[in-house]
């Protein structure tokens, strides 16, 4: 009898075994990709209080505005189905799309679409994320498919910033958007675990293209066991991971490579000494050999930058600024002596330590930087520290970071240099830049708004506001059971458009 | 205290492994073949070879030379936390091992608090108010060691307060100060060296875990704990990278092991 048992229960097992490893394509309710990011959601769930970019990139499944960016960088209608402009450029009327539904099932109102741009713009009592935001006079409910934005300066940008995770749709009878954020958007909301992860469902009456797979999981992971994950399966798709790990990642992904579409410097602190002063960030632009960084931490890949401007936009990048400050350990040496940092001084580089990338910037940066007598140390933060001591309370010397563009707009990464920017976190201040800013916002005329716009990135370059390193090369292992992953000129994830390969 | 190497074979390996690793550490302190911090995009991640006879990691940085101030850095970490932890923990212990009463009941239920939250918990709560770095970390383990060292101590005295010796000693006049540290401390002495051994192996573990998490010793600097996490990325890459480093580790914990097991027989 019990030799049966065992006979039969071992022939279970192996059919469990066998017939496992068959289960290969899922459909249906049974589909799930597990996608693996960095850091936890923690500055908020509320599309308009975040602050993020890898906030951003994951609440861009759950939620949308009238107008929505698309993988080209053009601005396509979402909640929106079409808009125009009055002649004196002061009036976008929205017109809304028919049978647009929220997750909870109920129908978008012209009055949600009022609230959101309002709650969004600061108008509610609310700090705002977009400071072009400010400029909005009225938003009016016209009828039950119209609403009328009003505002007091002309705008070129305001579109694309209607278009921005931060300005989303989002239900006015929600009273808790900051944890059950409910939107429009391919994917809804179903639940988070703090440090594990956010699961997401695919909304059924989604307006648009529905999402292929029902259930999405965003699982946070730290830098160094996201390769293990992916590996070991657990893992089927992430974005953030550096070149030296996509050469171990084996024969199980497919491999995209793009830009992050981000920023990353060495910020400094403007207001603190010896930051204060423009030599010795002029010299610490000499000090760093770009080239080197890309070799030494990211395989060669990425693509070097001279200012707060990356190669996707392609208008108003300016190549020349790349090569601005070239490596050269004399010159940076010499303007230190004339700026009284003969003998070089001390600093410490605040990293949040779950961005693997960064810091291992940080430690070439302190190796390149010695070499000058500028004696780095490395301080490693949680990424909830970094937020609240560096980006909002700007309580740290120096710090490497990725700033990406929250919209499709040369402002999204230039108006924080705007020496009263909400978000100028590295207390940037000059008078022309300000000038040049202001004169930005103003002009209707595209030829000399380009040229303002290049003006600004000379300067911040000339300034040397911060020490530009790149905008780091980006490689997206997806697992090979999948296909149609997207890159967008944005840092977001759409998962919408990925699906099963037949 | 002679003792063959026949009769006690742990206590001699022991020994001779730590203080191999002691001897690499003090060297790695003054001399290592390469700077440990210096960079070179040309060796990212070779192996081994006569010139980097543990390879390079992925700046290119000597593996060898790496362990080697690493080692200095962990032994240092481990040192601090042990002398915090038994100096504490002996006076606390001694007190209220030899008084007794109210306070020693109050200080043992603290103690038991302490004790009953993991520790590397506390260690976070502690750095995370007081800002990661070498010191601190150092200061953070001995806080936590102390608890352990305390009751240990206490035991011992406990045990002996009554012991005709130190009746003796009372009647004779010493004063307590004399009778606790000068009579009954030195017969505590052999369990509390094979404590000691048990407390390098934990703060030797306790430093590579809290490094391995980011919090303990910050970069470019090496600690092993460090190493270990840095290697984790490569390991299918170079897994000579995390094997060279984890075996380190394996060895100076064995050698205290070692040194514990045998410092017991002999007690």
């Amino acid at each position: 009898m019990r030799k049966r048992l065992v006979f039969i229960l071992s022939v279970f097992l192996t059919l469990t075994i066998a017939l496992g490893g068959c289960s290969g394509r899922k459909t249906g309710d049974s589909s799930k990709i597990v996608v693996g990011i960095p850091q936890d959601l923690e500055d908020s769930l509320d599309p308009h209080k975040a602050t993020a970019a890898g906030t951003r990139e994951v609440l861009f499944n759950v939620f949308e505005g009238l107008l929505k960016p698309d993988e080209n960088g053009n601005l396509i209608p979402a909640v929106a189905k079409e808009y125009e402009v009055t002649d004196d450029g002061l009036t976008y009327k929205f017109m809304l799309r028919d049978g647009v539904k929220f997750h909870n099932g109920n129908p978008v109102t012209a009055e949600d679409v009022k609230y959101s741009i309002e709650k969004s713009a600061g108008m509610t009592g609310e700090e705002s994320l977009i400071a072009a935001f400010s400029n909005i006079k009225e938003v009016n409910v016209v009828s039950d498919a119209e609403v009328d934005v009003v505002l007091n300066e002309t705008d070129v940008d305001f579109p694309a910033y209607i278009a921005s995770v931060n300005a989303s749709v989002i239900p006015k009878d929600n009273a808790t958007p900051d944890t059950t954020p409910i939107g429009t958007g391919p994917y809804k909301y179903i639940s988070r675990s703090p440090q594990e992860n956010i699961i997401m469902e695919s909304f059924d009456d989604y307006w648009g293209n529905k999402a292929s797979i029902k259930n999405l999981e965003f699982k946070i992971e730290n830098g160094d066991s996201m390769l293990m994950d992916l590996k070991g399966g657990t893992i089927d798709l992430t974005m953030h991971i550096s070149a030296t790990q996509i050469k171990q990642i084996g024969d199980d992904f497919d491999v995209h490579e793009g830009s992050m579409n981000l920023v990353q410097a060495l910020y400094l602190n403007n207001k603190i000494k010896p930051f204060d002063d423009a030599r010795v960030r002029q010299a610490m632009c000499y000090a760093i050999d770009k080239q080197a960084i890309l070799d030494l931490a990211f395989e060669g890949h990425g693509s070097p930058i001279g200012s707060s401007m990356f190669p996707s936009f392609g208008k108003y990048y300016m190549p020349e600024l790349e090569n601005k400050y070239p490596h050269d350990e004399a010159k940076a040496k010499e303007l230190l002596k004339e700026a009284g940092y003969a003998d070089g001084f001390s600093m410490t580089i605040t990293v949040p330590s779950n961005y693997t990338p960064h810091v291992d910037t940080a430690q070439v940066l302190v190796e390149q930087l010695k070499t000058v007598g500028i004696n780095a140390s490395i301080n490693q933060v949680e990424w909830n520290t970094w937020l609240s001591d560096v980006y909002t309370g700007r309580n740290y010397e120096s710090t490497v970071i990725g700033v990406d563009a929250s919209s499709l707009t040369a402002d999204a990464l230039l108006g924080r240099f705007y020496s009263s920017a909400d978000n100028n976190f590295i207390n940037y201040s000059n008078e022309e830049y300000d000038r040049l800013y202001e004169e930005s916002r103003k002009t209707l005329d595209d030829n000399r708004r380009t040229e303002l716009i290049k003006q600004m990135e000379t300067l911040l370059s000339e300034d040397a506001a911060n020490v530009y390193i790149q905008d780091m090369a980006e490689f997206v292992p997806i697992n090979k059971k999948f296909e149609g992953y997207t890159f967008y000129p944005l840092y977001v994830q759409d998962i919408s458009r990925i699906k099963y390969k037949d | 205290m002679k003792v063959r190497f026949k009769e006690n074979r742990r206590l001699y390996i022991g020994l001779i492994i730590t203080g191999l690793m002691l001897i690499l550490a003090i060297t790695g302190k003054f001399f290592t073949p390469y700077d440990p911090n210096a960079m070179d995009s040309a060796n990212k991640l070779a192996g081994i070879s006569a010139k980097h006879i543990m390879g390079c990691d992925n700046f290119g940085r000597d593996i060898f030379s790496r362990i080697l101030a690493g080692l200095d850095t962990t032994m240092v970490v481990a040192v601090g936390t042990v002398l915090i932890g038994v100096t504490f923990g002996t006076v606390i212990g001694a007190l209220t091992g030899y008084y007794g009463g109210r306070p020693d009941e109050i200080m043992m239920r603290f103690n038991d608090a302490v004790l009953a939250f993991p520790s590397l918990l506390l260690a976070l709560v502690i750095i995370s108010i007081m800002g990661s770095g070498k010191m601190n970390v150092t200061i953070a383990l001995g806080i936590l060691f102390i608890p352990g060292y305390a009751r240990i101590v206490r035991g011992e005295f406990l045990k002996c307060r009554n012991l005709d010796y130190v009746q003796s000693a009372r009647l004779m006049g010493a004063s307590y100060l004399r009778i606790m540290f000068v009579h009954i401390l030195p017969n505590t002495i052999p369990v509390l060296l094979s404590t000691v051994a048990i407390g390098f192996n934990n703060a030797v573990l306790a430093e590579a875990g809290m490094s391995f998490l980011g919090i303990g010793v910050q970069p470019p600097d090496s600690s092993l704990g460090r190493m270990l996490s840095e290697s984790q990325s490569y390991l299918f890459l170079r897994p000579g990278y995390a094997l060279c480093t984890g075996s380190v580790i394996a060895l100076l914990i064995f050698g205290f092991a070692m040194l514990n097991e045998g410092l017991e027989k002999h007690a």
